[in-house]
């Protein structure tokens, strides 16, 4: 049975888990409401303005038979207990009582014997007295009377002891119940009433929903885990039912085994099932996820590993709350600050910081069983008031109460003692809370923790040697783990932990200084490991505005085509080297000037250097899928492929190979035929002779290759395999090598992207005193608004780092620590290699030759291409498609879909009076059609072509009719209201008209 | 006492003679810290007429001053200052240089055979940016029209592979071997009974004509990395260089960049002595300043040594010095500095690139009158 922690908190939300990429590819991903049991003791809802506080304190337990949750809440000062089971709230004292808590005076004391407590109590008990309920007998017959309908039901009418049964089984069923005794079960509820009645007494001991040490990470093990038992239980209760019918027919033959009603596969199904649609879908654990399971997204490499750390929240995100979203100070070094998405997931969806354990729960009997001897009293061995007595701690293990310590910051350092030296496992976390009283012990799975060096007053364990013997690779981090240097803390215990970012290295100290210093008991590993996997690849990310490097997330992971000279960034950080992404990269080292430049480069847009584009700069190779299959039908015939017939007239099917597929290495062009394939024109009888179908019985289909006009595609390769229904599929890899055009994005490593405004002849282009020519220019207003002094840096600290030969470092936070280079530095580096401390060079214009009126910012920053390129966008059409039903004009590029003139562009022509425009654009242009109107009854009526008279149907003559212009959508309508018994009918005016020529 | 006096008969300036102020600006951009001044050039012959002063370029002044002086050559590279001339003119030159002189450079590739990892396309792309040993004066250009022959085209072949169980090899620009024949693959024809076509029309062997008989037409640098193959990898392919201008495609431009600065003057405003002198000296990283020793005496005075060196860093005009010293660049001294990528050397390439600019003038002339 698993339970966790007595957190005074709300619902322990469920962030979620990132999970594992499976061998198929996929991550399950999921966050969930923890399992196990947790109590809350209050909760806050701040609506609006009104802020209503609503004193609850709630319990989700959870082991294996049973799945509920146990909510104590405060009304008009009385307390109540709500549970699915009883169909009204019940009073508090009831159920005491119902527990064999007969006395109030030993309720009292229970919860503590300060008078306050009594006194908020009192009503709780008036009530309950007012019921005339004092003893259990009394108290169990009460409850009876409210089990809900459902229950009752299938109870039949008697009512006797299922109230008992309820307490038994669901009420805080985490909590251990031996022999009928509830007695733990009583401290448990006495002990969260305290914790309610301390939150109505002072409101500072309200709990934190979104603090992060009260939050659960699912992992793939658990979901599954779930899903297995879900599964489990389902095909044992089918066999069960299968065996029970079998047994009803009496007379067998031979004796029932029992294997053959088992369903065979349907574990392997279901599991299948849900891993390949994400839908977690139990209904004995009332589970109805969706998304849980994930496609691990191979766009780039980054942004694989950048899914794989990512936690989705459980809940859905259109709540607009604004604290969950918000930044939680908990989660620092724990989740990233930066790496969240814009939009609606902002804040919820998470990412796992660099360095962020996430625990899979630990055996607990040997564990409970160590607090007790390291001295915790047992629970049945205290009287109530012994229970809070001044000075002793509950000890509550993963949310169970154990019982008491008189001593908890020594039982505290015993149980840390033991874990550093590997006695207990290194993610069992000890936290003595202070304010509650409360020494918490959590081994359970889904929290996260961070490893920390230990110190002692401030002076790291680890010494110079053991990080050569690191470096030397005698010792590895577990090494360090086990010796005790390093430890893992969860988010609770660093409440119990000083933190420091650096080691003190100065010994002479302020004394002031030395009594913080003497406190210290942790020193950070390193602070660039506070970001995540995606973050650390921007260098210098505190010299930026916050919201750059979010938005410099979401997009590093778009890329989706491989980059034809992919380079190492000048500008790298530890996180680059220790994730490989300078083996990898996505993106290419350019030379920007920032300047102004031929007025191509507005609002972001930056101008580019032919010559670097020829000699290969941005140039891309984009992949697309095609596949053909080949049909088997109903009637037992077959598509087929057959050779081409290589004549003159078929073009076409120039890049076919002998068998009628086309061959790998092929240049293929719009329009060309990839497979030439043909299919039977009777797929539903059974026709042929034995010798199969005849040539004529065929009709043609070939795949027609539909890509950019006047573009070099190449078939890179052609894949034959069988689908799932043993069909033969054809799968063609088609490759597009592109060079940078006009419109495409590029985007450095600030969130400062940029669309290409121009592209300008190398002679035009600036260059510098030493012939260095930029490969782009760079718009200076990108920077005021911005703020992206880290692009700057990484300007400075590339071109210090191309003229010295050394790569420069911009890891976050860096500078104190020697993974980031200081700007002094780096300035001195250009001064000793003849460049401006500012990085500014002198330079000459290309088209004038005379030098420009200032110096310009000029050297090396990292850009990557994104995958936004014009190519596949532009669109545009005269005439085309329509559709069928309007006989207007499709819509979208796929389509070849016209451009719609849309509401607000027609209230700006009608407001400029431009009416044969308006004209023009929404009928002659769009879905012109002629009708006949017939003028007495206002109808429309119709062209007879074989007597070449025009018709109306209802007056049955054709005197009245006039021929006129109406959009078809008009003409639509009015038959539609027609066929609602709705009569449109149009009044013509004769009119000597002006728009004949028009129509 | 007072009298009028004339503007233009202002004692202290000399007539037919710039005021010195202004003649600063006409030839010198003055570096500050901030940034730099007077960068423009003065071209109307009249700026100055209103204080009698003829700013015309008459073609014997220009020729009485115009010198070119070469301050380094190598087989790919030059150095020269050339004194005396507009930026306009230096700069037609530098940009001639990079995208009108013409060069041979592989412009269609027929592939064989490509099992390697690298793309055709880009296989293709790395073959023609491989800077090839042929004079291109000797070559005319392939019009659209025109069918490719001896005169025009340059056929090389690389047939490279990698045997299975063999470790990797590395495709170098080496192996690409010259056809003196002519293309060597035969065009698809629908007509049987044709004649097969190769794809070039060689009248002749290339081997045999005089201007290439002694010097065959390879590539420049052997060690370019084309490509490199695995086990069981191979590459075969002809590719057919042409005659072409950098302005169509970087790859043939006959330099690696062709750039000038003007030249550096460095002045001491002041007489830097003792500790300042030493400081300055100090800060300068490419040593423009040095140290005289004026004897026992007068101890140590900073002079300048070596202004060409000055790399513009403003290091010694930082903060409080910009009184002390002034940096200048000369309007009409400009060292010019071009880097060939082979084909011709970098003399060579400049004299070419006066004589387009040359032939420029005179379709201009010939177009107006």
């Amino acid at each position: 049975m698993a339970a966790t922690v007595v957190g005074a908190a709300a619902a322990r939300q469920a962030a979620a888990a990132i999970v594992g990429s499976g061998s198929d590819g996929d991550a399950l991903e999921e966050a969930a409401a923890a399992a196990g049991s947790e109590r809350e003791a209050a909760a806050a809802y701040n609506d609006g303005n009104l802020i209503l506080i609503r004193v609850t304190a709630s319990v989700t337990s959870s082991t294996h038979e049973t799945k509920s949750k146990t909510v104590f809440f405060m009304d008009k000062d009385k307390i109540y207990l709500q549970l699915n089971q009883f169909s009204k709230p019940i009073p508090i004292m009831v159920i005491m009582k119902a527990m064999g808590m007969e006395s109030d005076q030993e309720i009292v004391q229970m919860v503590g014997r300060d008078p306050r407590y009594g006194g908020l109590l009192l009503p709780s008990i008036q009530e309950c007295a007012s019921e005339r309920i004092y003893t259990q007998q009394q108290a169990l017959d009460y409850l009876d009377g409210k089990v809900g309908s459902s229950n009752s039901a299938r109870a039949g009418n008697r009512k006797e002891g299922l109230a008992k049964a309820i307490l038994l089984d669901v009420f805080l069923a985490n909590v251990p119940v031996f022999r009928g005794n509830f007695r733990p079960r009583c401290v448990y509820a006495a002990v969260m009433l305290r914790r309610m009645l301390d939150a109505i007494l002072n409101t500072d001991t309200f709990d934190d929903k979104d603090y992060v040490g009260n939050k659960r990470l699912e992992l793939s093990g658990q979901l599954v885990s779930l899903l297995f038992e879900d599964l489990f239980k389902s095909m044992n209760a089918f066999a069960l039912e299968l065996v029970n019918r079998a047994y009803e027919h009496a007379s067998r033959s031979s004796p029932l085994d029992f294997i053959h009603y088992i369903k065979q596969d349907f574990i392997t199904h279901g599991l299948e099932k849900a891993i390949s649609t994400g839908n977690w879908d139990l209904k004995r654990f009332k589970m109805h996820r969706k998304g849980v399971s994930q496609v691990v997204s191979r766009l780039s490499y980054i942004a694989a590993l950048g899914h794989m750390t990512r936690i989705s929240p459980q809940f859905e995100k259109t709540r607009k709350v604004s604290g969950p979203r918000a930044l939680q100070p908990s989660q620092w070094g724990m989740l990233c600050p930066c790496d969240t998405p814009e939009g609606e997931g902002c804040g919820l969806t998470k990412n796992l910081a660099l360095m962020t354990h996430v625990t899979t729960d630990e055996e607990e009997g040997p564990l409970i069983s160590l607090c007790h001897s390291l001295g915790v009293e047992d629970l049945g061995l205290l009287s109530g008031e012994e229970l809070h007595a001044p000075g002793s701690f509950l000890v509550i293990f993963n949310g169970l109460i154990l019982g008491k310590h008189r001593q908890p910051q020594r039982f505290a350092s015993a149980m840390r003692k033991l874990r550093r030296c590997g006695k207990i496992g290194e993610f069992v976390s000890i936290f003595v809370n202070e304010k509650q009283h409360c020494v918490y012990v959590a081994s359970d799975g889904g929290r996260v923790c961070r490893p920390l060096v230990i110190a002692d007053k401030g002076i790291s364990r680890i010494k110079e040697h053991h990080m050569k013997e690191l470096r030397d690779g005698v010792r590895t981090f577990d090494d360090f783990l086990r010796d005790g240097l390093v430890e893992y803390l969860d988010v609770n215990e660093e409440n119990n932990a000083l933190i420091a970012l650096y080691e003190c290295v100065n010994d002479m100290d302020d004394s002031e200084d030395d009594i913080k210093k003497s406190c210290i008991t942790h020193i950070e590993i390193e602070p660039l490991t506070l970001l995540g996997v995606c973050a650390g690849l921007i260098p210098f990310p505190h010299h930026n505005q916050s919201p750059r490097n979010t938005y410099q997330l979401c997009r590093a992971d778009t890329l989706l085509y491989l980059l034809v000279y992919p380079q190492r960034p000048l500008l790298t950080t530890k996180t680059i080297e220790l994730i490989g992404y300078d083996k990898l990269g996505a993106g290419q080292n350019a030379t920007v000037a920032v300047m102004s430049y031929s007025g191509y480069d507005i609002e972001d847009a930056i101008v580019m250097n032919k010559s670097s584009l020829d000699r290969g700069f941005g140039r891309c190779i984009a992949m697309k899928k095609y596949s053909v299959l080949k049909e088997i039908y109903g009637n037992g015939t077959s598509d087929r492929i057959v050779r081409p017939r290589k004549d003159k007239d078929n073009q076409r099917m120039q890049i076919l190979d002998g068998d009628g597929i086309a061959a790998p290495g092929e240049i293929i062009r719009n329009n060309d035929i990839y497979v030439n394939k043909e299919t039977p024109i009777n797929t539903r009888d059974k026709t042929g002779g034995p010798m199969g179908l005849k040539d004529e019985d065929y009709k043609r289909t070939p795949a027609v290759y539909k890509g950019p006009e006047g573009e070099t595609t190449v078939i890179d390769r052609v894949i034959l395999c069988s689908d799932t229904n043993d069909k033969l599929c054809i799968k063609f890899i088609i490759r597009h090598t592109r060079r940078p055009e006009v419109g495409d994005k590029f985007s450095s490593r600030h969130g400062q992207k940029g669309v290409c405004g121009t592209i300008v002849q190398q002679e035009d282009f600036p260059f510098s005193e030493r012939g260095i020519c930029p490969d782009l220019i760079m718009n200076p207003h990108g920077f005021p608004s911005r703020m992206t002094i880290g692009k700057m840096i990484e300007l400075l600290g590339g071109k210090a780092g191309v003229s010295c030969g050394r790569f420069h470092y911009g890891s976050a936070f860096g500078e104190p620590s020697g993974n980031a280079d200081k700007v002094e530095d780096i300035s001195y580096t250009l001064v000793k290699h003849g460049f401006s401390y500012s990085g500014k060079d002198f330079i000459y214009s290309g088209i004038t030759g005379y030098p420009l009126q200032a110096y310009i910012f000029m050297g090396p920053i990292y850009y990557q291409k994104l995958k936004h390129m014009v190519l596949d966008k532009m669109h545009a059409r005269a005439s085309g498609p329509r559709v069928m039903l309007t006989r207007q004009p499709t819509e979208g590029r796929s389509r070849d879909g016209g451009l719609r003139l849309g509401e607000m562009e027609r209230d700006c022509l009608i407001a400029y009076g431009a009416s044969m425009l308006i004209f023009e654009r929404l009928m002659l242009s769009s879905d012109p059609y002629q009708v006949q109107v017939c003028r007495k009854c206002g109808l429309l009526g119709y062209y007879n072509h074989k007597l070449k008279t025009a018709f109306c149907s209802m007056c049955k003559n054709g005197e009245n009719i006039s021929t006129m212009k109406l959009p078809y959508a008009c003409k639509l309508l009015f038959q539609e209201l027609q066929s609602m018994n709705v009569v449109p009918r149009l009044k013509l005016v004769k009119h000597d008209c002006l728009m004949d020529g028009w129509i | 006492m007072s009298s009028k006096v004339s503007a233009l008969d202002m004692p202290d300036v000399p007539m037919g003679q710039l005021p010195e102020h202004l003649h600063l600006q006409r030839t010198r951009v003055v570096c500050k810290a901030d940034a730099p001044i007077h960068t423009e050039g003065i071209q109307y012959s009249g700026a100055y007429a209103s204080i009698g002063v003829d700013n015309s370029v008459g073609v014997d002044s220009f020729c009485k001053n115009f010198k070119v002086k070469v301050v380094r050559l190598t087989n790919d590279e030059i150095e020269f200052d050339m004194i005396g001339i507009d930026a306009s003119l230096a700069n037609a030159f530098r940009r001639i240089l990079i995208a009108e002189v013409p060069t041979m450079a592989i412009e269609k590739v027929l592939m064989v055979n490509n099992t390697s990892v690298v793309a055709d396309e880009v296989l293709a792309h790395r073959l023609g940016l491989i800077p090839l040993n042929a004079d291109p004066r000797l070559f005319e250009y392939l019009s659209e029209n025109d069918a490719p022959n001896e005169r025009n085209t340059i056929v090389y072949k690389l047939d490279v592979s990698c045997k299975k169980g063999s470790p990797r090899v590395t495709v170098k620009s080496d192996q690409l071997k010259w056809l003196p024949h002519g293309s060597e693959l035969q065009m698809d024809s629908h007509d049987i009974s044709a004649k097969a076509k190769s794809y070039t029309s060689f009248s002749c062997i290339q081997d045999s004509l005089p201007e290439f008989s002694k010097k065959p037409l390879g590539v420049k640098f052997d060690d370019i990395i084309i490509a490199k193959l695995g086990p069981g990898q191979a590459i075969e392919l002809e590719a057919h260089a042409v005659k072409g201008i950098g302005k169509i495609h970087a790859k043939w431009s006959p330099v690696a960049t062709a750039w000038y600065r003007m030249l550096p003057e460095v002045s001491l405003l002041k007489e830097v002595t003792g500790d300042d002198a030493e400081k300055l000296v100090k800060k300068c990283p490419v040593n423009v300043f040095d140290i005289e020793d004026l004897g026992n005496a007068g101890g140590k005075k900073a002079v300048v040594a070596n202004p060409r060196a000055c790399t513009l860093c403003r290091e010694c005009i930082r903060g409080v010095n910009e009184e002390l010293v002034e940096l200048k660049r000369v309007k009409d001294h400009f060292i010019f500095t071009v880097e060939s990528t082979g084909a011709l050397s970098p003399e060579e390439l400049f004299i070419e690139a006066v004589k387009i600019l040359e032939d420029k003038c005179d379709r201009v002339i010939s177009e107006l009158s």
